[in-house]
């Protein structure tokens, strides 16, 4: 007699009933309870945005009366999302902010990842800055004084990240080397800029440094700006990246090296791939915070979207839209760090399923 | 028998001030499988590290094809070219596929184009009979199998020697014996092999000469005959009582 052994399906899940979930023990029920009792004292919230909001305004003064003046938003828009950039130039930021959506889009599959990918950003950046100031093609010259509003904040995030990362890898590396002077340098930089805060670090690149450098050099205010946040990020990706470096076993190099593989390619094919796989929940957060962090330019008068928002706000003829534009601007903050979290869930998630130890 | 494979001669090394490897010599000729054993921490490990280099030995002189390894780059890089190395715990890198982890040492050791190094993965990893597996990652194949890939992509790199370092001692029982079938395998293709194991059985079929070590020197070499028969030293007698039950 033979016994025919069928492969059987695996067992599906069973999902308990919705009321199971919502009421099924004291825990669960109070919970349930003191979420509804919440949503309830939301209801002004949602009377002032939805129910008396006033939509459509054909004057200013309509907005005096009742709940949120959204017919505000509607007229300021363009310029709380381009700034003072020319009116009739707009398109151009407009443009930008595709590419850069269609680039952050191309670069999330991490099999696109590689020189390619870095060249295109190259080329991509180099291709919206060269469109944002204009001057060539009978595009008129538009100074970055006059940029303004999300591209603004989506450049500053995107390349002092992007132009963080490098660095970090070079302080992460030179922190673990044996080499002293390239560690010393590394600790000094690293301890030095983290022990300062953002805010002094934009002080010092837009008001300090100009004073520091040779006379005849200038080095325009945004880029500044960006060279300070760059700095900032850079520090923090280090740490986080030594972390992760921290984290891949020896046997790892040992094997690179009987294999003959030199350092600087098994650094780059063996040892980082791994080191960045472990830490990509810290890496995300920093990418989270730098994302904000952009918006402490403001302090020293680089024009982002959230100082767009202000200055759109502080319009006489409106009656100060202030929640308004917080609410709008916080909106396209939530959405850009979200999206951050998100993709980080589903790359990590992808990387457990090649584990599965 | 002309230059051998690999020479070393009178070799001290130290770890701070703990000596783990006394006056060790000695030499394989190419074709040779040496088995090395001995108990924990009598210094095999150390032993077969220095002579790629892992690790690094103060004195004496470690000659490997004729080249005298030294502080010289050039010369490290030329013998880690002849001598692939198998770990205990098979170090296969968990971020490639187990095509990859064949085909990217060749592609950044050697700057073999993608496409022969592929190819080249494949034909190894048929040869330890897991062509199969190639588009798998490390961590989804069972530890025998990894160990196989780990031996597949040491030889895709064409070594002259090579070092086995308690390749089946992370082993489930039931998987020891696929990996030693496929080390026979290559010893009967005439590798210049050098293996530290306690599997007594494949060193009395394989090994032309069993190298005893214990507290960092080396006690006793000896053909497999005589060495399981006729043992010298006291030592080698109750390490072997110990091990053959
Ligand atoms: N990196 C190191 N630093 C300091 N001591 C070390 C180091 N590596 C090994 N040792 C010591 O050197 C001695 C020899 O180690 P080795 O790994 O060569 O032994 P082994 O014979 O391979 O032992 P086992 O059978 O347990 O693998 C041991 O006492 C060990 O503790
Ligand atoms: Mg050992």
């Amino acid at each position: 007699m033979t016994i025919a052994c069928e492969p059987a399906p695996p067992p599906r899940p069973q999902r308990p009933p919705l009321w199971q979930i919502l009421f099924g023990d004291a825990g669960s029920a109070a919970l349930t309870i003191v979420t509804l009792a919440m949503l309830v004292g939301l209801a002004p919230a949602l009377n002032w945005a939805v129910f008396d909001a006033i939509w459509q305004a054909d004057t200013p003064a309509r907005c005096r009366e009742g709940g949120a003046c959204w017919a505000f938003v509607a007229a300021k828009l363009r310029f709380i999302m381009f700034g003072v950039y020319p009116p009739d130039e707009q398109w151009r930021p407009l443009v930008v902010t595709g590419m850069i959506l269609v680039m952050v889009l191309v670069s999330l599959p991490p099999r696109f990842w590689g020189r390619r990918l870095v060249a295109a950003w190259l080329v991509a950046t180099a291709a919206m800055l060269a469109l944002m100031w204009g001057g060539f093609a009978g595009l008129r010259p538009v100074t970055t004084a006059n940029w303004g509003g999300l591209p603004v904040t989506l450049l500053l995030a995107l390349l002092s990240l992007g132009l963080g990362f490098p660095f970090a890898v070079l302080l992460a590396l030179g922190r673990r080397s044996r080499a002293p002077v390239s560690r010393l340098l590394s600790i000094l930089t690293i301890e030095v800029v983290r022990g300062l805060p953002l805010v002094g670090l934009l002080f010092v690149a837009s008001i300090m440094l100009p004073l520091l450098l040779p006379a005849g050099w200038t080095i325009d205010k945004l880029g500044r700006t960006l060279a300070a946040l760059t700095l900032f990020a850079a520090v923090y990706l280090a740490e986080v990246i030594r972390g992760g470096l921290q984290g891949v076993p020896r046997g790892q190099v040992e094997a690179a090296q009987a294999l003959g593989i030199p350092a600087w390619k098994m650094i780059w094919h063996i040892v980082l791939p791994q080191a960045i796989q472990k830490v990509i929940p810290p890496l995300t957060n920093t990418a989270i915070v730098m994302v904000k962090n952009t918006s402490l330019v403001m302090i020293v008068g680089v024009f982002d979207m959230l100082s767009a928002g202000r200055s759109a706000a502080s319009d006489p003829n409106w009656p100060s839209p202030y929640a308004e534009t917080y609410v709008l601007v916080g909106t396209v903050y939530f959405a850009i760090c979200f999206g951050i979290s998100l993709y980080a869930r589903w790359l990590e998630k992808r990387v457990q399923e090649k584990e599965y130890r | 028998m002309g230059e051998p494979a690999i020479r070393i001669e009178a070799v001290d090394k130290w770890f701070s001030a703990f000596q783990v490897l006394r006056n060790v010599s000695l030499s394989v000729g190419a074709g040779e499988r040496i088995v090395v054993c001995g108990p924990s921490g009598s210094g095999k490990s150390t032993l077969i590290r220095c002579i790629n280099r892992l690790e690094e030995h103060q004195r004496g002189r470690i000659t490997v094809n004729g080249v005298e390894l030294t502080e010289s780059l050039k010369n490290i890089e030329a013998v880690r070219r002849d001598v692939g190395m198998v770990f205990q715990h098979f170090n296969l890198f968990p971020h490639l596929t187990i095509l990859e982890n064949c085909a990217l040492p060749q592609i950044l050791a050697r700057g073999t184009p993608r496409r022969a190094a592929e190819a080249r993965a494949m034909e190894f990893l048929a040869r330890v009979r897991i062509p199969e597996q190639a588009a798998k990652f490390p961590g989804q194949l069972s530890g025998g199998q990894q160990q196989r890939v780990a031996i597949a992509r040491a030889l895709c790199m064409t070594p002259k020697v090579m070092l086995f370092d308690e390749p089946t001692s992370a082993l489930d029982p039931e998987m020891v014996k696929e990996v030693l079938d496929t080390m026979v395998g290559l010893a009967e293709d005439g590798m210049t092999m050098i293996v530290v194991t306690h599997e007594m059985g494949f060193a009395r079929r394989v090994a032309d000469r069993i190298v005893f070590m214990d507290g960092g020197e080396i006690i006793e070499v000896a053909a497999p005959g005589d060495f399981f028969d006729r043992p010298q030293s006291p030592r080698t007698r109750s390490f072997l009582q110990q091990i053959l039950h």
